[in-house]
């Protein structure tokens, strides 16, 4: 049962065919004879087991929801009451949050069953989970090369079958790339949408959390108890969440498809070009129209990105400080040693770096040349997303320029790990929501077709991608030895 | 652009962020790199153009001046590093 969809063990459950308890027991027992992959930080056994008995009950009396007593798992940026939130650092190993992040707060209302915490890169902060304290993940489809990231835990465990469905967050690419390097759905709903509140930050104008399954119809069933206001968020938009199940059959006949030119140009892998066309063409038969379009700007996404992310992170990072909660350096001689040797000696390489351009962007006499620059640029970026949608539906184009690359091919240049996000930065610096599915594959590695909406058109992106997961079967495909 | 490993100094102090000293060359080439790649936004003028700071052009939201928050002072000191008497302990800061 570990390869089936939540919609479909959503039914087992109903129907008596197994229950919660023992699809819990399950999944944990393959965490175990997987554990190699290294998906999870944390693994919550006692109390899943607990949440699942719980749910049983909830189903026996019929007022369970369609998430109750599925196992789900949360990246570990989330915090979790009572359980060690990490973050993937150093910096966070000793600490046990004192309180719930809203997206868990409103999965663990729905019923759903949290096995554990899924590995990621350090505060989020790389492309391949390798910047992890806890070391790097596996890609189940190839267990030499990187799951992508940040969410590596999340989409490898989600490919692997570890768990139903996973959480995973989206700064600069960080739910679509892993999910297109591990063959699963994911998706990064408009800024605003989810609740940010316990989920820790990185680059906050940009950061968004969404859900990682293995099909559009789960991310629906997972994004409708994840998303919705919440005045802890002072960023959360206050709209009402439509039905996302709701609209997913409707035809795609008239949908108009645009793929920016700038998506295609050199750096893309030939191959995976060719696996998007014929993923797009099979949109056409669906009924939809494909025109160009063209966005200008697109090139200029990854260096103004370095500049804000960075910025964010810098001010974001300052309040690991040693002193309240976290790491503490042994012995610090004064205040300012307490501070800088905290800091030193539990963060990673990639979060210095970060953390130190960042500070360098914002520091007096260089504040306009960076910061505001790249302000002004984030707002031609996002002209271009809205000129583009206002002439068709939806964006179509690859989500990496790669497959999953090799482990450690990568570590030595941070610039060229940057460059492998050249595809879906851009949609965080405009807020917009966008998905990764599963459209092929190049060297028996999956490839992720991206798909683009409008803002808060959630249910259209999910539309799109289950019309296309009814009529291909690219979603179904397991990794050899996790069938 | 490139920065010297006195820039990566100051700029690691500014951050009151250790840095390993046989790391620091390191760190100078890696920023450098950066903020090269950074710098090609100079390539694209952006006369005229308003900055933008959020993608939903939100003003932050009020809300009524009213307590909200219960005290959890015991469980947020229970995973403190270090403290005493309810008070967060640090190196002395006044002689």
């Amino acid at each position: 049962m570990n390869n089936k969809t939540i919609a479909e063990l959503a039914r087992g459950l109903r129907s008596g065919e197994f229950s919660s308890v023992e699809l819990t027991q399950d999944y944990l027992e393959r965490i175990r004879q997987f554990s190699a992959l290294n998906a999870y930080i944390t693994v919550t056994a006692e109390q899943a087991l607990a949440q699942a008995e719980a749910a049983d009950k909830r189903l026996a009396a019929r007022t369970a929801d369609l998430l109750t007593g599925i196992p789900i798992a949360q990246k570990d940026i989330f915090c979790t009451d009572g359980v060690k939130t990490s973050c993937g650092s150093k910096m966070l190993d000793n600490f046990i949050s004192p309180y719930n992040a809203t997206v868990v707060e409103k999965l663990n209302r729905a019923g759903a069953v949290t096995l554990g915490k899924l590995n990621m890169d350090e505060f989020a902060m790389g492309s391949s989970n390798e910047t992890s304290f806890y070391g790097p993940v596996q890609n189940p489809w190839d267990v030499t090369c990187v799951p992508g990231g940040s969410s590596g835990g999340s989409a490898a465990a989600v490919a692997a079958g570890l768990t139903a469905g996973a959480t995973g967050t989206d700064t600069g690419g960080s739910i679509r790339q892993p999910a297109a390097f591990c063959g699963i759905t994911g998706l990064k709903p408009t800024y605003g949408r989810v609740s940010r509140y316990g989920m820790i930050a990185y680059a906050s104008s940009l950061d968004q959390g969404g859900p990682m399954t293995r099909t559009a119809e789960d991310a629906a069933i997972m994004l409708q108890a994840m998303a919705g206001f919440d005045e802890k968020d002072s960023t959360s938009v206050d709209m009402p969440v439509p039905d996302y199940s709701a609209g997913l059959n409707q035809p795609l006949s008239g949908l108009k498809i645009g793929l920016p030119k700038e998506f295609f140009g050199e750096g893309l892998n030939g191959e995976i070009a060719a696996v998007i066309e014929t993923a797009v063409n099979e949109y056409r038969k669906l009924g939809a129209e494909v025109k160009e379009v063209s966005m200008p700007n697109l090139k200029y996404a990854i260096p103004a990105y370095y500049v804000i992310a960075p910025a964010e992170c810098s001010a974001n990072l300052s309040r690991f400080d040693g002193v309240r909660f976290g790491y503490r350096c042994d012995n610090p001689a004064d205040l300012a040693d307490l501070y800088t040797r905290s800091r030193g000696e539990a963060f990673g390489k990639e979060v210095k770096r970060r953390i130190l351009i960042g500070t360098y962007a914002l520091s007096a006499g260089y504040y306009d040349a960076y910061y505001l620059k790249a302000q002004k640029v984030r707002r031609l970026i996002t002209d271009d997303f809205k000129s583009a949608l206002a002439e068709v539906d939806v964006l179509m184009g690859p989500v990496s320029p790669t497959v999953a690359f090799g482990l450690g091919e990568k570590t030595g240049d941070p610039i060229q790990m940057y460059l492998s996000d050249i595809y879906t930065i851009a949609v965080n610096l405009a807020g917009l929501p966008a998905m990764s599915i599963p459209a092929g594959f190049v060297d028996n590695k999956p490839v992720g077709l991206q798909i683009i909406g409008n803002y808060f058109a959630e249910d259209r992106l999910l539309n799109v991608a289950h019309r296309y997961q009814m009529n291909t079967d690219w979603h179904k495909q397991v990794p050899k030895g996790f069938e | 652009m490139s920065l010297t490993t006195e820039d990566v100094n100051k700029i690691a102090h500014l951050a009151r962020l250790g840095v390993d000293i046989q790391d620091v060359d390191t760190y100078a080439r890696d920023l450098s790199g950066i903020l090269d790649l950074v710098t090609q936004m100079s390539g694209l003028s952006t006369e005229g153009v308003a900055p933008m700071a959020h993608p939903m052009e939100q003003c932050q939201r009020l809300r009524p001046d009213r307590v909200t928050e219960s005290n959890m002072r015991e469980k947020f000191q229970a995973i403190a590093p270090q403290v005493e008497l309810g008070l967060y302990l640090v190196p002395k800061v006044i002689e």
